[in-house]
């Protein structure tokens, strides 16, 4: 199958066939970032635009990375010092981005479903890099690379996620890449982080820890976003972390290889103990060098779509 | 100046008509109603296959004007009115400045008269500023020729002030309608709460924010003793507590609007923001409880709650976006395929909701198609289906969460006053 979407918004939008053309994309690009010379010329002479509504470090310079080692030019917009500060439209300022004959707008944004209108109205591409509580897509494909990389399938997988769920757009994109792909997803958090009808995604909810890592392949643990929504209900800190907390305790009670992973960027001693984040099960570091080769097939395979359409 | 309607289906339920009759209009008033009348008028209109039916009472429509004119205005409301078959609209208070004093009802009504199209009742405010901190002068409002008393857009948090309006409501002989919802409850929320707005990562707001404040806004009615009016009712309990609250005799009347019936929350798909209404586009189970409603009379209106916006305020992201969506052009039609072809009320029924019973609740001499009675008239093409289209809407703003639906039912002829005000 060939890719034809010009836009990357969610893995909600995808099916099982598009999700695995990326993860097959994923694999010969991974090979590029271990050579001396960490570059190939797909995307020569295109020009990829990050543009970041909301403080992130590590999404953006993933991008940044993938997008040269592809030798895209890249462009950074930092909406603290743009003229969306000086109230300028998202829509309007896509328009002067696509004016700029840019190729890709890459965006983070605080609101869910920025990205989908955005890449409703432009021509150019639009890869989601994280919209409100909506959809994180390159996060958990990454996610699910590394989980194939370690386990050799996805099908029949037992994968317990653990955290926010509710204010989670990881945990959702998790969720829908993950079901297509035919895992058996548990996600386990306290009752007030659990979204409503979250069960209608075809996976099962607890709220007891034990129960979630039982029979689990990989768990994935979410971080506590205390920044995200002011004045919003979070169990205190250290409750969390004994009610929740990934520890050598609790793993020892599991799968003797689970696999443990972390979008980061990790609180220490609130959702997984230090032991653990540094330990023999954790993949955390290899998610961020995965996380280069999957933003890689992603740009590639949507600029294959835009070209494909001229 | 004479007007012969012949040989249209009348459609009259204050007089429980539908049959096959010619109407003949002298100067403002119905002359004649019967069968075969024989006459010279000054003109006819044949309305043969037609719904002759009384010009729709619309309870609940932001007119926008005075103060924000880049929305709409008395002029662009009261023309898509006469085009949706509206001839008598209830102006919601919360222009800038809102309708909390004399001074202000004087105001809007200069504008109607130099503007409207269609008549135009005017509504003050429950409190100063609609800040529900201190109540309006109720009784100078009643005096200056306000209907009705509303905070629309907000609710009266306070039970000590609210139940002192639904007295002073009482003592100026006024209706006082409810916008039902706890903001304490709603909070931020811009979707139903359920799986969509999991789905969508968007904040919802519960059935509670609206069932628990519409329970209180009765309670505290009926201790007054006062009239009350609950406005766009959209979930099923706020139905159940309506149909309770009728039961044991409470004066107690509400509306819905046509996107309770016809949308749910699975309908916003792709964030689109026309879809954005407070109260939200609830669940089918919450629809088909409205039809319900409908159907067994605990619901009396149907409304459109036409609110307005600017695309500058709607092509935004869905947070940020206004709630609300336009809906005086394309109520009739969208009741008609949902109401009427699904069976869940018949013609006469429909007309109870959207003309007998909103003049009723108003106190208006209004909705029905008795000789004497002044002559509001629409005639409907019942069977001709047509798609809504975003360049057909006459309505300033365009905020339509029907663009692309196909419909049934439209006015050819629009009779205000005993002129025709919009021809198709």
């Amino acid at each position: 199958m060939s890719w034809t979407k010009k836009d990357l918004l969610g893995l909600e939008y995808l099916t099982q066939e598009e999700i695995e053309l990326i993860l097959d994309t994923t694999e010969s690009f991974k090979e590029v970032s271990t050579r001396e010379i960490k570059k190939v010329p797909a995307l020569r002479g295109k020009t990829a635009v990050n543009l970041f509504y909301e403080p992130s470090t590590r999404t953006r310079v993933s991008f940044e990375v993938a997008a040269k080692r592809l030798s895209a030019d890249v462009i950074n917009i930092a909406t603290e010092t743009s003229s969306v500060r000086k109230g300028e439209t998202l829509i309007d300022t896509g328009k002067n981005i696509q004016a700029l004959k840019a190729d890709i707008i890459i965006m983070r944004h605080n609101c869910s479903g920025a990205a989908n209108m955005l890449a409703r109205t432009l021509e150019i591409s639009v890869v989601n890099a994280g919209d409100g509580w909506h959809e994180h897509p390159t996060q958990a494909l990454l996610d699910i690379f590394t989980l194939r990389e370690k386990l050799g399938k996805i099908k029949g997988l037992n994968i317990a996620i653990v955290g926010d769920i509710a204010h989670s757009r990881v945990a959702r994109s998790n969720i829908w890449g993950l079901t297509k792909l035919g895992a058996n997803v548990t996600v386990c958090a306290p009752e007030i982080l659990l979204p409503v009808g979250i069960e209608k995604t075809g996976v099962k909810v607890t709220s007891n820890i034990d129960e979630a890592l039982e029979n689990a392949d990989a768990v994935n643990v979410l971080r506590m976003q205390f920044e995200r929504d002011e004045g919003a209900a979070f169990p205190e800190q250290l409750d969390y972390y004994q009610r929740f907390g990934i520890t050598e305790e609790r793993l020892a009670k599991a799968k003797k290889n689970i696999i443990v992973m972390h979008p980061g960027p990790i609180n220490r001693g609130v959702e997984m103990s230090s032991e653990v984040a540094d330990g023999s099960n954790s993949v955390i570091l290899e998610q961020v060098t995965n996380g280069i080769a999957v933003r890689m097939a992603v740009l590639f395979l949507v600029s294959q779509a835009k070209d494909a359409k001229q | 100046m004479s007007i012969l309607i012949k040989n249209g289906r009348v459609i009259d339920p204050a007089n429980n008509i539908d049959t096959v009759l010619d109407i003949l209009i002298d100067g403002n008033l119905i002359s004649q109603v019967a069968k075969n009348i024989i006459t010279q008028p000054d003109s006819i209109i044949d309305a043969t296959n037609k719904i002759v039916a009384p010009g729709i009472v619309d309870m609940h429509v932001h007119l926008r004007q005075p103060g924000r004119e880049d929305k709409e205005t008395v002029a662009t409301a009261t023309a898509a009115a006469a085009k949706g078959g509206v001839t008598t609209v209830l102006a919601m208070p919360n222009t800038q400045p809102p309708i909390d004093c004399p001074q202000n009802v004087e105001l809007l009504k200069k504008i109607i008269q130099k503007d409207a199209k269609i008549d135009v009742l005017t509504c003050g405010t429950i409190t100063m500023g609609r800040l529900g901190q201190e109540l309006s002068d109720i009784e100078a409002l009643k005096k200056s020729g306000v209907y009705a008393i509303s905070d629309d857009g907000s609710s009266v948090d306070n039970n000590e002030l609210m139940c002192e309006a639904f007295k002073k409501a009482k003592q100026a002989g006024l209706l006082t309608i409810c916008h039902s919802e706890d903001k304490k409850l709603s909070g931020k929320g811009v979707i139903n709460l359920g799986f969509n707005s999991t789905r969508l990562g968007l904040r919802g707001i519960s059935n509670e924010s609206e069932y628990k404040r519409v329970a209180r806004d009765i309670e505290l009615a009926e201790k007054a003793g006062a009239c009350v009016h609950i406005a766009h009712v959209s979930c099923k309990e706020s139905v159940e507590i309506i149909a309770a609250a009728k039961r044991r005799g409470v004066k107690v009347t509400c509306e819905t609007a046509p996107h309770y019936f016809a949308l749910t929350e699975e309908d916003i798909v792709d964030y689109d923001t026309n879809m954005k209404i407070n109260p939200p586009l609830r669940t089918q189970k919450d629809v088909d409880a409205i039809k319900a409603g409908l159907k067994n009379m605990v619901i009396d209106v149907i409304a459109s709650d036409h609110a307005p916006h600017t695309e500058n305020e709607k092509d935004i992201e869905f947070d940020r976006a206004e709630f609300g969506k336009i809906g005086l052009e394309s109520g009739l039609a969208v009741s008609i395929i949902e109401l009427i072809d699904k069976k869940i009320l018949s013609w006469l029924e429909l007309f109870d909701k959207l003309a007998v019973n909103p003049a009723r609740i108003l106190g208006i001499s209004k909705g029905r198609l008795s000789v004497g009675a002044v002559a509001d008239i629409i005639i409907v093409d019942a069977d001709k289906e047509f798609i809504l289209e975003k360049k057909s809407i006459v309505s300033k703003s365009k905020n339509s969460p029907f663009i692309g639906k196909k419909v049934k039912g439209s006015v050819e002829y629009t009779i205000y006053n005993g002129k025709v005000v919009y021809k198709s």
